[in-house]
């Protein structure tokens, strides 16, 4: 039977905690930038100018169609070495930027559809009131549409948020410490591999249940 | 910029000499294919009877599968995987702990993949399925009672056959999910699709040619996959009960 010894968590909290807030800072800046961005996307790709939209639909069924693993690995080995070859300059440890940008980007086209049928659940009728009170369409989007479109979408979006927190484990690829980086090389530092694998999925386990539960809670009550 | 394409590469000799680059390629596209499909099918098999289970009246089958679901879902996959990997062939009883870390680590790889990616999978299954069932209203399983059929005869002959047709878009999504998540098993070293990118990047010198390969051959497979299951919707429309698109 197998032995456990949770003795080498304790001492190792200050290098988990350093990890958490890198998983922290790529969530965060995933969101941010991913929601922003996801929303330009969206409304490019209901826009009348089929250029835009045709493009803004390519953007995002690419990046929906390949791994994260992939997007992550291209934005570390190939898009830093292109932009070095172009503009010159030494590469230093791109790591953290680089995935900072991969997670952003790829998010984006996740949020962007959440953010689309968000759009597209307003009544046509409501676009049409505001064009009708003399509005532009910048306003019609950012005074009468979207303020609406992102009520409904709130839950969706945060549950694919839980989801992003999830994937950031995947930084592990590029070497990057974040909390489950950490704590595997904890692991394997003071050979409780076991103990800190479990100790890491425990937590996660903690953070989505009750973030997923918070959720839930929220979409009874906007119900 | 100063960068020499050379899409022959892909025709040149690996170090060792005994293929080519190519053939690197297609193993590592045989491995995900071949992931991807048993992990699909074991998560289609405990999806199918785990949404069920969250459907029945029983208390301890919808206590059971809702364990299940909330554990597989809320821990991240690559966490899951290494799991799988690293823990789980400490804590089984010692022989079997043995025989797998024994076995060949192409084998130890594929195993862990597999039972990872098709227990995770199936959780996404179940949510599915209930959903599909739930979808059906109580008219159903009623019906089906009252013709004196018993509960499994009437999940059998009524409510699965419906469910399935109605969850068969976001089933596709699913299975699409399951070969990109496939690409989490390079972190055991498996040598699947994006495994043998990393590969070709560090054994030649055109990192563009083997990233644009392989990220195309991912669309190839999501293409295909996208392709088959739509004329399978189309074969398997209830017909006058949703309007699809």
């Amino acid at each position: 039977m197998y032995e456990f010894d949770w003795s080498s968590i304790p001492g190792a909290l200050p290098y988990l905690a350093h990890g958490a807030i890198i998983t922290l800072e790529i969530t965060f800046t995933a969101i941010v930038v991913g929601i922003i961005w996801g929303t330009l996307l969206a409304v490019a790709r209901l826009s009348s100018i089929t250029i835009l939209a045709r493009l803004a639909a390519l953007y995002v069924n690419l990046f929906r169609s390949i791994p994260l693993v992939m997007v992550i690995l291209w934005f570390f080995l190939i898009v830093p070495q292109a932009i070095q070859s172009l503009f010159g300059g030494a590469i230093q440890d791109i790591r953290l930027p680089s995935a900072l940008v991969a997670y952003s980007l790829f998010q984006a086209a996740y949020y962007s559809e959440i953010i689309r049928a968000g759009i597209q659940s307003v009544p046509k009728g409501q676009a049409s009131a505001a064009y009708a009170l003399g509005m532009s369409y910048g306003q019609v989007m950012r005074l009468v549409v979207l303020p609406q479109a992102f009520r409904n979408m709130v839950p969706l979006l945060l549950t694919q948020s839980i989801i992003l927190f999830q994937d950031t484990a995947l930084v592990y690829v590029i070497g990057l410490g974040d909390f489950f980086g950490t704590a595997q090389r904890v692991g394997e530092r003071d050979g409780r591999i076991v103990e800190l694998l479990l100790f890491a999925g425990a937590v996660y386990f903690v953070i989505c249940s009750a973030s997923s539960y918070v959720v839930k809670r929220l979409q009874e009550r906007a119900a | 910029m100063h960068y020499h394409w050379n899409w022959s590469i892909f025709f040149s000799r690996v170090p060792s000499g005994e293929t080519t680059y190519l053939t690197w390629l297609l193993v590592g596209l045989q491995w995900t294919v071949a992931l991807s499909l048993v992990s699909w099918i074991t998560a289609l098999v405990i999806g199918t009877v785990l949404g069920v289970f969250r459907t029945t009246p029983n208390r301890w089958l919808r206590g059971f599968a809702t364990g299940y679901v909330a554990i597989f879902r809320n821990i991240p996959l690559l966490v899951q995987l290494f799991i799988w990997y690293f823990v789980i062939p400490e804590l089984v009883p010692q022989r079997l702990g043995d025989w797998f870390k024994q076995t060949n680590p192409l084998a130890q790889e594929f195993i862990a993949s597999w039972l990872c990616l098709g227990l995770f999978t199936a959780a996404r299954v179940t949510e599915q399925v209930r959903a599909g069932i739930n979808s059906l209203g109580p008219g159903q399983k009623g019906a089906g009672l009252a013709m004196g059929l018993s509960l499994p005869q009437t999940y059998r002959y009524v409510l699965l056959p419906m469910a399935f047709r109605i969850i068969l878009p976001p089933l596709t999504s699913e299975f699409l999910n399951t070969i990109k998540n496939s690409a989490v098993a390079t972190t055991v070293g498996l040598v699947e699709l994006s495994r043998q990118a990393q590969q070709l990047v560090d054994y030649t010198a055109q990192p563009y040619e083997a990233f644009i390969a392989v990220t195309a051959l991912y669309l190839v497979l999501n293409g295909l996959v996208m392709f088959f299951m739509h004329v399978l919707e189309r074969r398997t429309r209830v017909p006058g009960y949703m309007v699809s698109r």
